[in-house]
């Protein structure tokens, strides 16, 4: 009895450490992403509240806390409320399985991609509810919008993740990450590059990022599906977004870039002076590359146009994968050295 | 059996309160799908009476109206309409001053196009480049500042010349909480000489900022497919519609009045005029951007002749042009003149007269009728942009709701003008 109480509680702090940390990384997300592109944008960025504008984070989220939550008469009330929790459940329930060195990881499940991959399209549910529940015709076209990339971008990630289903042999994704283990060059990102990239820019497209914000396309659609929201339940669709950034990094640094490995694996020299570092670090800084990957391609690129969208996701995105598997299929047939022997 | 449902085109509200409505713009879709079948643009919500107000005042107190039709090429309004008075009184003004007419109808252009550039970006998603071009205007807007006192209303065309004469020296920033002295020294740099050291550092320094939009926008992918075939008008059509200014040359048309109608100094300048081949969006970007460049050049042109050519920059006539304050204060007769010349005014011969210049957004034309008072018995303005967003429509129809905000910032309305 005891024993098990122990370990509930354990499992609960474990959640509740994951949790707290991945709010507060969101929070200073949105203050990087301000600051990053404010440089781009040869501005400064806010620098005002607090010393060098850091809480200004905590400034917005208190200013949205204390927002009215406004709903509106003619629409689906329950679905209206139900919609944001959708989306911010899905998007910190996925962090579940995600490992953040050789032992930290809540849950160790074999099926940890199914999982991941079963949640990130789960999540679109709350973006299609609330754009139907709004009962606003800009709401409208942002969660048609939204369903229609939603579907058609998940097929090419899914092929992607086979791939590298396929060339790990395993669903586990620690498993994968042991794989991958003998270097940079034994990362899946190199014999797996058009998936690597496929995944990418699906990736990005998932959480309705620059290029691909058609569903809230802000100088078509206004603000698209959330167009009605204030408040807690706008921030919750906000905390959503920029925790799905933050998962997508994580996912492509576990899948393509060796997650917790160390870069210097295999190089004499080097190994052993960076033997010390802990495998959470590689495994942040690896994901915050992409993190700023994408604040690099918002203040850079215009936005595709819908149909545009599709047209990648399709006849480009898909055909890629689909012949990438079947090498890969190859490769893993024919032990393919270094990676596959 | 039962009835099955109605399949209904879906209508929606566009505007006036939407992000991409440049203004006011009110616009009723109709969408298939995301297919536009109809776009019905509802105009007036910016109304102010212009050229109702202006019968009711002295010719030259409704100069500063102009500034505020189209409220991004405000110089380029008051020529307009000072152009027409000078036609009507039949004075010309001091070479000087109109070398300093052109210099400044250039300034504005590059003004205009780079607001029009940043919203045009911002619209279709690069919204970094909205910030950049705002640097650029930043500098400009300098320039305006320095010349009329005003950063945008500047009021400094007159009939018969402009304001007063370029500054020798530019305003400097001073030292302050958020900027220190050595930071404020680097602000000041170009800003040691006259105006025109200023203006010509900053045509030294503007092609290369355009190289760099362009590099940024101009062979990329997404602007591209975003922008090529959409929103195509025939040349035919954009004659027959009255289209002029760069959506008519973006169809491959050459007719720009600094060339065909000179008026001013433009036939002894050197400049080009940009055709574009397509008509769509892409070649109103690409005339645009080319058109800026050209203005940089006519401007480099201007800096030198003015730099070499001291003279007077208003007629002496002071029955039109207000005497300078130091004679108003020692002759009784300057003072005369001035008393009459801001209360009264002066009355233009009876007649009627129409001026049109080529403004940054196509043809601005005022038609000025005088009955022999001191103010006007009709002034009726031709807009730039009036012609060109009636035909909305017909560019938008076939595309996609995403085209419609490509398609408003490519014809570059300002509805200031439009509503009047």
């Amino acid at each position: 009895m005891m024993t098990e109480i122990l370990l509930v509680g354990g499992i609960l702090i474990k959640i509740l450490v994951i949790v707290v940390v991945l709010l507060l990384a969101v929070a200073y997300l949105t203050f990087l992403e301000r600051k990053v592109v404010g440089y781009i944008q040869t501005r400064i960025g806010p620098n005002r509240v607090g010393p060098y504008g850091l809480l200004q984070p905590i400034a917005d989220v208190l200013k949205l806390l204390n927002k009215e939550l406004i709903i509106p008469r003619e629409s689906n009330q329950f679905l209206f409320i139900i919609a944001p929790m959708i989306s911010i459940g899905t998007a910190i329930a996925a962090w579940a399985v995600i490992p953040f060195d050789k032992i930290q990881v809540l849950a160790n499940v074999n099926a940890g991609i199914l999982y991941l991959f079963a949640l990130s399209s789960l999540g679109v549910y709350g973006v299609l509810i609330a754009g139907w529940a709004s009962n606003s015709k800009y709401a409208m076209f942002g969660a048609l919008r939204a369903a229609a990339q939603s579907i058609s971008y998940e097929i090419g990630m899914g092929f992607a993740l086979v791939g590298v289903m396929m060339a790990a042999g395993s669903l586990n994704l620690q498993t994968i990450i042991h794989a991958q283990a003998g270097g940079f060059w034994h990362w899946y990102w190199l014999p797996l590059m058009p998936l690597f990239l496929s995944y990418w820019i699906c990736g990005i497209a998932e959480t309705n990022r620059l290029p691909f914000d058609v569903a809230e396309g802000e100088s078509e659609l206004v603000a698209g599906f959330h167009v009605e929201y204030s408040g807690t339940a706008f921030a919750l669709f906000f905390l959503a977004e920029y925790t799905n950034m933050i998962l997508i990094s994580a996912i492509i640094a576990i899948l393509f870039f060796g997650g917790w490995l160390s870069p210097f694996e295999g190089i004499p020299g080097l190994q052993p002076l960076f033997a010390w570092v802990p495998g959470l670090v590689w495994f942040l800084l690896k994901m915050s590359f992409f993190i700023f990957c994408y604040l690099w391609f918002r203040g850079t690129f215009p936005r595709y146009r819908y149909d545009q969208i599709m047209r990648l996701g399709w006849k480009i995105l898909i055909p890629v994968t689909l012949v990438w598997i079947i090498v890969i299929g190859l490769a893993v047939q024919w032990h393919l050295p270094p990676w596959f022997a | 059996m039962e009835k099955l449902p109605e399949i209904r085109n879906y209508t929606f509200n566009f505007g006036p309160q939407h992000p991409a409505a440049h203004g006011v713009l009110r616009l009723i879709l109709e969408v298939d799908g995301e297919t536009i079948v109809r776009a019905d643009p509802h105009i007036g919500l910016l109304h102010r009476a212009t050229e109702k107000l202006a019968e009711s005042k002295p010719y030259n107190h409704t100069i500063g109206y102009m500034d505020r039709l189209d409220y991004v090429s405000m110089m380029c309004n008051e020529h307009g309409y000072v152009l027409a008075i000078e036609k009507l009184l039949g004075v010309t003004p001091p070479i000087r001053a109109q070398y300093i007419r052109v210099m400044f109808d250039e300034i504005t252009r590059i003004l205009n196009h780079l607001l029009w550039l940043g919203a045009h970006a911002l619209d279709i998603g690069a919204m970094s480049m909205f910030l950049y071009c705002f640097r650029e205007r930043e500098d400009l807007l300098d320039c305006y500042e320095a010349a009329s006192g005003a950063r945008m209303h500047a009021t400094y065309y007159r009939p018969g010349g402009v304001y007063r004469d370029l500054p020798d020296k530019m305003p400097q920033y001073k030292p302050s909480i958020w900027h220190n002295a050595k930071e404020v020294a680097k602000l000041n740099e170009n800003r040691q000489g006259s105006l025109l050291d200023f203006i010509w550092d900053f045509t030294n320094r503007f092609p290369t900022r355009v190289d760099e939009y362009e590099t940024l926008l101009t062979d990329n992918r997404i602007w591209k497919q975003r922008t090529v075939n959409i929103g195509v008008i025939s040349p035919e059509r954009a004659i027959a519609l009255g289209f002029t200014g760069p959506m008519l040359r973006a169809c491959g048309v050459e007719w720009d009045l600094r060339r065909k109608q000179p008026y001013e100094v433009y036939d002894q300048l050197d400049f080009k005029i940009p055709i574009g081949l397509r008509g769509d969006t892409y070649s109103r970007y690409l005339v645009r951007i080319e058109e800026m460049r050209q203005s940089n050049h006519i401007i480099r042109q201007c800096v030198e002749w003015l730099r070499k050519n001291p003279g007077p920059v208003i007629i002496n006539n002071q029955k039109i042009a207000p005497p300078s304050r130091v004679t108003m204060k020692k002759s009784m007769e300057a003072m005369i003149h001035h008393f009459k010349l801001m209360t009264e005014g002066y009355a233009l011969p009876e007649g009627e007269a129409y001026a049109a210049i080529e403004h940054p957004k196509g043809e601005f034309g005022v038609y000025l009728v005088s009955d022999g008072a001191n103010k006007p018995y009709r002034l009726k303005i031709r807009a730039a942009g009036f012609p060109h967003l009636a035909a909305f429509e017909e560019l938008v129809k076939g595309h996609m709701i995403s085209d419609v905000v490509t398609v408003i910032s490519s014809i570059d309305i300002v509805f200031g003008e439009i509503d009047r």
